[in-house]
């Protein structure tokens, strides 16, 4: 049985009332995506800012649930600051943390271990892939930014 | 008067024996899905293992059985709606949204030009959106829209303005996020002074409360079995004859047509012009089952059961949260029926629902179909409660623990 204290950790409760990056920037010159998932009516609007290679500043705007919005606060956390290559690497891994569960439903063998010490923070998130349904929750704010850095072709 | 038992249908319904997470189900979704009742398993089931066979034409005796149970399933399903002609007015789909689908592309294209008008409401489902948007965006007509007010009412205010040259409104007899049930009646009556043809959408109103479309005198009624307990899959038009004679065929293929040759083919004359191919026949036997069973339990015994259901929810609601939890619909029971959404204050409707879940609590979060509703309350989603004839008080007693559970994790 998945227990909620699986999914609702003290970590995303946090980040999920005292939301990190909260706002926008100006755009352009940031670099601005929205996101929907039009399930459950989550919107998210994701604002960068990229200086020689380096995500100098990000700022999540729209509404949606906990997971959303906290998975949202924990990524601006996990990629302000960071280089564009150390970005593309955490998304990668978490993506690949929200797809553990379907890889190892479908079949017996298991799914290569995620390193969680890398994620820090963001570990707190891997409850979600027990509950199916609440994935494209957790991944949102992240498909968003991948798209943001895809469009500008970084 | 029947005898009403929420506490015997229960005892119909076998899903609600089941246990999740340790407990019991308790199941408020009913404006989703209706739960199934063993006697419309067990009639499904007795058509397969029995009389199993495709309808009309074949002379065989299962073949004669089959067709006889397919069209005893129309004419019980017309007459639970009390249809002038029970045996050529219901058109069976797959269900509401494919009898919006239908109604737009057989009378809307036949009827509509890039002139005409017609009238939708902003409570509406997106089945009572969506086909007319597609037909509006091929033919080109005018879309006008009742609005809904503050106390998430029909702004009837401006409906003779609205109605006036109009060739149809379509609106639902009761909404499946606020739970406002629609004056039919009143609406109905004043369209046909102004020549304006009448559709419903009954998905709600006809599961949950006595439907009659002679005394409420509208056009069409667009239904589905699975709210009225009935198997999924199949679903209703109802069309009153004058108009359903002169409505062109829908999908083409085997069973519809009078005669086909190599130039062409000329439509059946009745109702089955409007089912092509084979229909499907055990959920029309689970359909018909459903019905007999709704009117063994009263339909009026049922909607009185929800609206007291309704209250005390409501009532639990209030004493219970306060200002923390606001009812997205009317909050007394006066023509509302048993939908009861709500939004709790800092707390999602997903996460409100996943907490549920958890005490086996199954209520519905998300924007319903209805997103210019949600746009209108400013709202991206609620959580829904819904009751059927099976719900209890407990039920609402089980709903009010849980969610203080919900709002002790999140506030």
């Amino acid at each position: 049985m998945s227990n909620l204290e699986d999914l609702y950790r003290e970590i995303i409760l946090d980040h999920y009332k005292n939301p990190r990056n909260r706002g926008e920037l100006v755009s352009p010159p940031a670099l601005r995506t929205e996101g929907f998932n039009p399930l459950c009516g989550d919107e998210i609007t994701v604002y960068v800012n990229v200086s020689d290679g380096v995500v100098s500043d990000i700022k999540i705007a729209g509404h949606g649930c906990s997971i959303s919005q906290s998975s949202a606060s924990l990524m601006s956390a996990a990629v302000k600051g960071k280089s564009l290559d150390d970005v593309h690497k955490v998304i990668d891994t978490f993506k690949q943390l929200m797809t553990v569960h379907e890889t190892s439903l479908d079949s017996d063998v298991e799914p290569e271990p995620v390193n969680l010490r890398a994620l820090g923070e963001l570990a707190a998130l891997q409850g979600v892939v027990k509950f199916p349904v609440r994935i494209k929750c957790a991944t949102l704010a992240w498909n968003t930014l991948s798209q943001t850095l895809s469009d500008a072709g970084l | 008067m029947t005898l009403f038992s929420a506490e015997q249908v229960r005892r119909d319904v076998p899903l609600l024996r089941r246990n999740v997470h340790g407990g019991p189900i308790i199941y408020l979704d009913s404006g989703a899905t209706a739960l199934t009742p063993r006697p419309v398993i067990e009639s499904m089931q007795r058509y397969y293992e029995l009389s199993h066979a495709n309808v009309h034409r074949a002379v065989y005796v299962t073949a004669a059985e089959a067709t006889s149970h397919y069209e005893g399933a129309r004419r019980a399903v017309g007459r639970f709606i009390n249809a002038t002609h029970p045996d050529d007015e219901v058109i069976f789909t797959r269900g509401t949204t494919e009898s919006f689908n239908l109604l737009a592309r057989s009378w809307g294209r036949a009827n509509l030009t890039s002139s005409s008008a017609i009238v939708l409401t902003e409570m509406e489902h997106h089945a009572n959106l969506v086909p007319w948007f597609q037909l509006r965006d091929e033919i080109g007509f005018d879309i006008r829209f009742l609005r809904v007010n503050d106390d998430f009412r029909l702004d009837l205010s401006n409906l003779d303005e609205v109605l006036r040259d109009a060739a149809l409104i379509s609106l639902t007899g009761m909404s499946n996020v606020l739970g406002t049930i629609n004056p039919i009646k009143d609406i109905a009556a004043r369209a046909h002074q102004l020549g304006v043809l009448v559709a419903v959408d009954g998905a709600q109103s006809v599961a949950h409360s006595v439907t009659d479309v002679q005394d409420l005198d509208i056009d069409f009624l667009a239904f589905g079995s699975h709210k009225m307990m009935g198997p999924t899959g199949i679903g209703a038009l109802w069309v009153r004859r004058e108009i359903l004679d002169t409505m062109p065929a829908f999908m083409g293929g085997g069973g519809m047509i009078a005669d086909v040759s190599l130039e062409g083919f000329t439509p059946a004359p009745d109702v089955s012009r409007f089912e092509a191919g084979t229909p499907p026949i055990a959920e029309a036997v689970g359909f018909k089952t459903a019905v007999h069973y709704l009117t063994s339990l009263g339909m009026d015994n049922v909607a009185r059961h929800e609206e007291a259901l309704t209250a005390e929810a409501l009532d639990m609601f209030a004493t219970r949260f306060g200002d923390r939890i606001r009812i997205i619909g009317p909050t007394s029971t006066e023509q509302r029926g048993g939908v009861v959404s709500f939004d709790v204050e800092g707390v999602h409707p997903h996460d409100v629902a996943q907490v549920l879940d958890q005490h086996g609590v199954c209520i519905r979060p998300g924007h319903h179909c209805a997103k210019p509703l949600m746009k209108r309350f400013s709202l991206p989603a609620t959580a829904r409660a819904s009751f059927g004839p099976y719900s209890l008080s407990s039920d609402i007693a089980a709903l009010g623990d849980a969610l203080e559970d919900a709002v002790r994790l999140f506030v």
